[in-house]
C-alpha cells in the first residue's frame, strides 16, 4: 500500500476487488494469492532538474486490475517505465512478482505484457506478423508458434483480419493488436500505459472490454494508466491518484468516493469541496466522482496543469452518451 | 465491463473460453545462454524478410544507382584506362567496390529506422522482451545484412549481365555473403551508434549523406591503395569497407587478396559496432 499517501488512501482498507471469472482466473489468483505484482518503495526519477516521480511506494496486488491516475505530466508514464526496466532504478526500489527491476531485468521483463502509450504496431507487416515477432522473442517454440499467435488474434477479436496489413487497421484495431503482442506470452501482468488514449469512445469501450474479458480468462494482474476518470471507475478494482510524481489517494473508487462524501458531510461550505458538481445541497449529499476526488486531493495545483481535466469531463459525457 | 447488450457490436468482447486461450496461459519456456543471440538475430532477420516480401519498390529503387554506377562510370573508364586494375577490365575492378558501396548505403542509413521505430513505439515494445541490448541491435545489425545481401545479389545479376566476368563457384559465392553481411552489421551499427547519439532522423540523414561518399572514395572501391596519396591511403587502411572490397575482389575476380586480415578485420569491427550501438541504445529508450 502506499505508505506515503495522503488524503484517501487511508481509508483503502483491505477491500481488494472482485476477481470474478472461469478455472483459469481462479487457477492463476491461486497461484498469485497473497502475492505482490508490483512493488514500489521510495521510487525517485528525475530528468535533469525535473522530478518525474518523487518517493513513490505503490503495491499493486496480484489479479486486480489497478489504475495510475492522474493528468499529463503526473509522472504515470515514468513510474510504468521504471517498472518495465525501461529506465534504470536503483537495486531494491521496484519489483516484479519479487524479481528486482534492477538486477533481474529478463526475469521480470518475461512476466510482462507491455503495451505502451502511442500505436506502436509495424505497419509494414500483417497482424499476424506483427503479433509472430513478439512470439519469436519471447521464446515461444516453433510447433507451438502459430497456434498461440492464432490464439492471441482471437482473444482480441482479430482472426479475420490477421492477415491484412497493419497500416490497414483502425485506431482501435491497432490497439487490440497490440494487445494481442502482448498476451502472446502469456505474461502476468499486463501494462497498459494510457491504452484508450486517442480512441473513439466506441474504440475505446471495445478496447476495455477486450482487456476484461483476457483478464477474466487468465486472471493475470493488470496495472493501467489513464487520465478517463470514468475508465477507471468503471474497469479498475483499485485506482492510485498521482499527481506531480505522488501518489495522493488510494483505494477502491467506490471507497475514494464514499470517503469524501464523509468528509464533505463532515465540513459543510468547505471552499472548493463542490469540485466539479452542482450546489451546495448536491455538494453535501450527492455520491461524488472519482474526479471530484482527484480534485479534492489533489488541490489548486491541478488548475495550473493545463486543460487535462476539461477535457477529461467532454470525455466523460461523450462516453455517458455512447454508453 | 459495461452492461449486456442485445446485438454485438463489431470489435465488441465477448466471454472468452479458457479452454481457446490454453497457450496463452503457460508462459514459453526461455532460451538462456548463448541461445538468445542466435533466436532474437533470426527474428529480426525475418521481419525484414518479410517486409521486403510486401513492398518490393525499394528493392527496384535501390538498383538505379549501382546499375548507373557500373553502366556510366565502369563502362568510360574501361574505356579510358587510366587506373591500374592489373590486367583486368576496369569494370570487373569496379564491380566489387559497388556491390560493397550499395550495400554500405543501405546499412548507413539503418540507423533512421531505429529512430522511426523508437517514434513508432515499437523499439519501446521491443527493449521490454527478454533480449539483452546487444542482441537486439545484433539482431537489427544481420537484418541490415540479410537487406544488403539482397542488393548485392541484384548488382552481381547487373555486373554478370554488362560481362564482368564473376565466379560462380558457390564456396566464393558464400564467403562473399558474410563479407557483405559483417560490412553491413559494421555499417548499421555506425548508424544506430549516430542514432543514439543525434537522437533525430533530420540529423541523422546529415550525417549519413555527410559520411557516405567519403567512406567510399576513401576506400579501395574505385581505384586501388597504391595511387592514393599517403594521407588518404592511411585513411584507407582504418576504413572497414576497403576490406570489405579486397575480401569481395578476391573471391569474385580471384585477384591477391587478403581474406584472413579482410574477414578478422570486418568480424572485428562488427562487434565494436555492436558494443557501441548497444551501450547508446538506452538514449533512445529515454
Amino acid at each position: 500500500m502506499t505508505d506515503r499517501a495522503t488524503g484517501a488512501a487511508g481509508t483503502a482498507g483491505d477491500t481488494t476487488g472482485a476477481v470474478t471469472g472461469g478455472d483459469a482466473a481462479d487457477a492463476g489468483a491461486d497461484a498469485d494469492a497473497g502475492t505482490e505484482a508490483v512493488s514500489c518503495r521510495g521510487l525517485d526519477y528525475s530528468f535533469g532538474d525535473t522530478k518525474a516521480v518523487c518517493d513513490l511506494d505503490l503495491s499493486v496486488r496480484a489479479g486486480e486490475v489497478f489504475g495510475l491516475l492522474g493528468p499529463n505530466g503526473a509522472g504515470k508514464t515514468t513510474a510504468i517505465r521504471c517498472i518495465t526496466t525501461l529506465l534504470p532504478v536503483p537495486a531494491g526500489m521496484v519489483r516484479v512478482f519479487g524479481h528486482d527491476a534492477a538486477r533481474e531485468k529478463m526475469a521480470v521483463r518475461r512476466l510482462l505484457g507491455y503495451v505502451p502509450q502511442q500505436l506502436s504496431a509495424d505497419a509494414q507487416l500483417t497482424g499476424r506478423e506483427n503479433v509472430t515477432l513478439f512470439a519469436r522473442v519471447f521464446d515461444v517454440p516453433r510447433r507451438e508458434r502459430a497456434e498461440r499467435v492464432a490464439q492471441a488474434l482471437e482473444a482480441v477479436d482479430l482472426t479475420g483480419a490477421a492477415d491484412r496489413m497493419a497500416k490497414t487497421y483502425s485506431g482501435g484495431m491497432v490497439r487490440r493488436l497490440e494487445l494481442a503482442q502482448a498476451l502472446v506470452s502469456a505474461p502476468r501482468l499486463l501494462m497498459l500505459d494510457e491504452p484508450t488514449i486517442g480512441l473513439d469512445p466506441i474504440a475505446r469501450t471495445s478496447v476495455w472490454e477486450h482487456i476484461n474479458a483476457v483478464r477474466r480468462a487468465t486472471g493475470m494482474t493488470v496495472l493501467v494508466t489513464t487520465h478517463y476518470m470514468d475508465e477507471a471507475e468503471q474497469y479498475c478494482d483499485r485506482v492510485g491518484l498521482m499527481n506531480r510524481g505522488r501518489i495522493h489517494a488510494l483505494g477502491t473508487p467506490d471507497e475514494l468516493r464514499a470517503d469524501l462524501r464523509e468528509r464533505r458531510r463532515g465540513a459543510p461550505g468547505e471552499p472548493g469541496a463542490g469540485g466539479a458538481t452542482g450546489g451546495p445541497a448536491e455538494r453535501d449529499d450527492a455520491m461524488p466522482t472519482l474526479e471530484d476526488v482527484f480534485r479534492e486531493v489533489a488541490g489548486r495545483g491541478l488548475d495550473e496543469e493545463g486543460g487535462d481535466f476539461r477535457d477529461v469531463r467532454n470525455t466523460r459525457r461523450t462516453a455517458s452518451r455512447v454508453g | 465491463m459495461s452492461g449486456t447488450r442485445a446485438v454485438q457490436r463489431p470489435g465488441s468482447a465477448e466471454a472468452l473460453d479458457p479452454a481457446r486461450l490454453d497457450l496463452l496461459l503457460k508462459p514459453p519456456r526461455a532460451r538462456t545462454g548463448w541461445q538468445v543471440l542466435p533466436a532474437r538475430v533470426m527474428a529480426m532477420c525475418v521481419v525484414e524478410l518479410q517486409k521486403l516480401r510486401h513492398d518490393r519498390t525499394e528493392l527496384y529503387t535501390r538498383a538505379i544507382q549501382p546499375a548507373l554506377w557500373l553502366l556510366i562510370f565502369g563502362e568510360t573508364f574501361t574505356r579510358i584506362r587510366a587506373i591500374p586494375t592489373g590486367g583486368i577490365p576496369y569494370i570487373d575492378f569496379l564491380a566489387p567496390g559497388i556491390i560493397a558501396q550499395s550495400a554500405m548505403f543501405i546499412a548507413i542509413f539503418y540507423g533512421i529506422m531505429i529512430i522511426w521505430e523508437r517514434d513508432a513505439g515499437i523499439l519501446t515494445k521491443l527493449l521490454v522482451t527478454p533480449t539483452p541490448r546487444a542482441a537486439l541491435i545484433s539482431g537489427k545489425a544481420f537484418a541490415s545484412g540479410v537487406k544488403a545481401l539482397i542488393q548485392a545479389v541484384v548488382v552481381i545479376v547487373i555486373a554478370a549481365a554488362l560481362g564482368v566476368g564473376l565466379t560462380w563457384n558457390p564456396l566464393k559465392l558464400l564467403g562473399v555473403a558474410v563479407a557483405v553481411v559483417l560490412g553491413s552489421a559494421f555499417f548499421s551499427c555506425l548508424s544506430m551508434t549516430i542514432a543514439g547519439i543525434v537522437l533525430t532522423r533530420d540529423r541523422l540523414m546529415g550525417i549519413g549523406q555527410a559520411i557516405t561518399m567519403p567512406l567510399f572514395f576513401a576506400s579501395n572501391a574505385l581505384y586501388p591503395v597504391a595511387i592514393m596519396p599517403g594521407w588518404l591511403q592511411v585513411i584507407s587502411r582504418i576504413n572497414p569497407l576497403s576490406y570489405q572490397v579486397d575480401a569481395l575482389r578476391g573471391l569474385l575476380l580471384g585477384t591477391p587478396s587478403h581474406l584472413l586480415l579482410d574477414y578478422g578485420v570486418l568480424a572485428f569491427a562488427a562487434v565494436v559496432g555492436i558494443a557501441a550501438a548497444s551501450s547508446v541504445l538506452g538514449r533512445l529508450a529515454r
